[in-house]
């Protein structure tokens, strides 16, 4: 080591040590604000100071006469080594920079901030597609399957493949390398990063879950603006993505409190599963700790509740139809290879699911009565869920569910040209696809069939049907598509016919997962020793950029690489959401 | 064989007529159900119980299923599943429990097996929400003063 750098190594460290006991600004330093968005400022002081030995600054002046609003000052917030000073619900209008300073003692931090304006609008609607851990893999693999490779040329494009602009996005949070969809997802509503299971929150000291800063969410932003918003999944509706649109909570498991504020933001269209938390406590099945009728309410506040894909066509088709709830399954709609194939998972329950095409159909047709534009995000969720219970094949059918979705989006867009049309990911799996699987190969094991390099033949799917499926996934020659984490599991490199992959189950031990004995007695099954920690019962995250795409106007500012944040800054931009 | 006393065979018949008493009752009594025939709608408006449960409410039966995760290794209470849970609810803020669990209170307090274990349980059918006051866990259908064994 040099001595230039081990001076720089003794900044860091001196840095570091300040850092961890110095008072902490939220929104945090180099936060990008939207001019005229709401947001709650909060600092809080370690040493629960009193107000009398604080000082806080906003470009040198009082904050309460640059945000407007009241400052409360909390000594001891919920009984904690620390004091706060807040003032909550706040904006900024003028654009340019603003710099925080807070002071206790002789301890000072200062962070900045940038307001940017959007006033000038280019888009009058934006189409969000979220493919939930939707990695490179998962695309590359949907490709082969729905369009088909021959001598190493695809036979044709995915829709989200083919769009005039790219760019790779970046999507750690605050707090830790690797996210999960909350964090992730919040960037792309809020435009601001903030940490693991967080929705439309920076991560506070505060203790409850419902009691951090919060940011205005794109969802929120989008309605008080007079657009029409939308909120289509395939997981429960109160899952971390689409709940990214309304909510404002630390802890994303408040799924009974991320219920009322779907209902508080009121978006013109809600679709998924996760119908038990709009139910009362009374009714069976209910997972509600209150007497709340959620069903009723929205029923009450003009909603068409719709329950069936066909219920769902019936209320779109209908003029007066300008809200929708659609609740399709109690817990996560099934994918398309249970609905459409296999008919596992819930199907026998609920055998009139919607696909997501059906859904961002029915959505657009509501949705575009409103002449002010308007906000839609779609997620094909179970892409992530079936890649964290290490099930390729389901993951790839929806991930061609969600190609298809798009390409309704661009048909639509493609009418008027002032759609803002983006496919993203909130975040990757640690996927890959090595080879393949052929049956013809000696051996029983997944070692033995797997073909790699010049032996890693072309799968032979059935080619596929109008809608870009193989009729069967049971193949015999078939993607060697490999999960880079995983408990302790049993796999024999072939797909999972009888349902979603369990790989893993509760142990003996307290919160430790051992593989499924079931899986262990597959023909060719092998044990695999897990290499993430042992309180994991399924595959995780992973921290590498995701690929974005998109086309219509402001379309043009995705390039290179961002921050996910820079997703609803292009957004807001294109939908000029800080215009009075 | 053994030549047997007039006395010591009237005691092992006794026995013997104990023992058939004790099987005829064990055999008798309990009517199975299983997870497939809890419920007679399982839709997006909530979940209604099929008719055969709610005859059988307040009557001992006897169900199979798998014990989830235990809260704490020797407890009065487990939760019965269909299928061995891969979550943990009790472990996992974030983990939710699957829609159809029957909740087993047992007649005292006793050691559970090892999670993902296939038990049958039987005891009495109580349908309703409960809370339990001392674990503080909600439940809609349940297995009172039960016992299991490993199935």
């Amino acid at each position: 080591m040099n001595a230039k750098s081990m001076g720089l190594g003794l900044c860091f460290l001196t840095a570091m040590a300040a850092g961890t006991s110095a008072q902490t600004i939220y929104p945090l330093n180099r936060a990008e604000i939207l001019s005229g968005s709401k947001f709650d400022f909060k600092v809080e002081f370690p040493g629960a100071p009193a107000q009398g030995a604080v000082k806080v600054t906003i470009n040198g002046q009082d904050p309460a006469t640059v945000l407007g609003g009241q400052i409360q000052f909390v000594e001891k917030e919920d009984g904690l080594g620390h004091s706060a000073l807040k003032i909550n619900g706040v904006s900024l209008a003028g654009p340019g920079e603003y710099v925080v300073e807070a002071t206790v003692g002789d301890r000072r931090v200062s962070v900045k901030w940038e307001v940017y304006a959007a006033s000038e609008r280019k888009a009058k609607n934006v189409i969000l597609f979220v493919g939930d851990g939707l990695s490179v893999a998962h695309r590359t693999a949907a490709r082969v399957m729905s369009k088909g490779i021959v001598e190493g040329k695809y036979n044709g494009d995915l829709a989200m493949d083919d769009m005039p602009n790219m760019a790779l996005v970046s999507t750690s949070g605050t707090d830790s390398i690797v996210t999960d969809s909350a964090n992730a997802m919040s960037a792309y509503t809020t435009g601001h990063k903030t940490c693991v299971n967080a929705l439309g929150v920076y991560c506070s000291l505060a203790k409850s879950s419902l009691d951090h800063p919060k940011v205005e969410t794109i969802g929120e932003i989008a309605k008080r603006r007079g657009l029409a918003v939308g909120v289509v999944t395939n997981s429960e509706v109160e899952d971390a993505t689409p709940a990214g649109m309304v909510a404002h909570t630390r802890r994303r498991a408040d799924f009974n409190d991320i219920v009322k504020m779907y209902f508080d933001v009121k978006p013109d269209v809600i679709m998924g599963g996760g119908s038990p938390n709009f139910l009362a406590k009374s009714t069976n099945g209910s997972k509600r700790t209150d007497e709340e009728d959620y069903l009723k309410k929205f029923q009450d506040a003009g909603y068409a509740l719709v329950t069936t894909n066909a219920e769902m066509k019936a209320a779109a088709g209908k003029s007066e139809t300008t809200k929708l709830l659609g609740l399709f399954n109690t817990g996560n709609v099934d994918g398309a290879l249970d609905r459409m194939f296999l008919k596992k998972g819930t199907v026998d329950k609920f055998p009139d699911q919607p696909d997501l095409t059906d859904n961002i159909r029915a959505a657009l047709d509501i949705l575009s009565k409103n002449q002010n534009g308007f906000v839609l995000m779609v997620e094909s969720a179970r892409i992530d869920k079936y890649s964290h219970s290490l099930d390729a094949e389901r993951a790839i059918f929806d991930t061609i569910m969600m190609d298809n979705a798009v390409r309704i989006a661009k048909e639509f867009a493609a009418k008027q040209n002032d759609t803002l049309v983006i496919t993203v990911a909130d975040h990757a799996h640690p996927v890959s696809i090595i080879g393949s699987y052929d049956d013809d190969r000696p051996g029983q094991t997944p070692r033995e069939k797997l073909g790699t390099y010049a032996e890693s033949k072309f799968p032979n799917y059935p080619a596929p049907n109008a809608d870009g499926y193989p009729a069967s996934v049971d193949v015999s020659r078939r993607f060697g598509f490999a999960f880079g984490a995983y408990p302790d599991y049993c796999m024999n490199g072939k797909p999972w016919l009888d349902g979603e992959n369990v790989p893993a189950v509760a142990g003996a031990t307290p919160s430790t997962f051992v593989a499924n004995e079931k899986n262990c007695t597959r023909p060719g099954s092998v044990r695999v020793t897990g290499n993430i920690p042992f309180d994991a019962n399924s595959g995780i995250h992973s921290a590498d950029d995701v690929i974005l795409t998109a086309m219509g106007p402001g379309a043009e500012a995705f390039r290179g690489r961002i921050d996910n944040t820079r997703v609803f800054r292009i957004m807001a931009t294109a939908l000029g959401l800080s215009a009075k | 064989m053994p030549i047997l006393t007039r006395r010591e065979t009237l005691v092992n018949g006794l026995a013997l007529l104990t023992t058939i008493a004790a099987a005829c009752e064990a055999a008798a009594d309990p009517d199975v159900i299983t997870f497939d025939t809890l419920y007679k709608t399982f839709g997006i408006r909530g979940l209604e119980f099929s008719d055969r449960l709610l005859v059988l409410r307040g009557r001992e039966v006897s169900m199979a299923g798998y014990m989830a995760p235990p809260l704490k290794p020797e407890s009065h209470f487990f939760v019965l599943t269909r299928e061995p849970v891969a979550i943990c609810p009790f472990c996992q803020s974030d983990a939710e429990w699957p829609l159809d669990i029957v909740v087993v209170f047992l007649k005292g307090a006793s050691a559970l097996v090892s999670a993902g274990q296939r038990v049958r349980v039987s005891g009495r059918l109580d349908t309703g929400s409960w809370l339990d006051p001392e674990s503080g866990f909600v439940s809609q259908l349940r297995i009172m003063d039960a016992q299991y064994r490993k199935a």
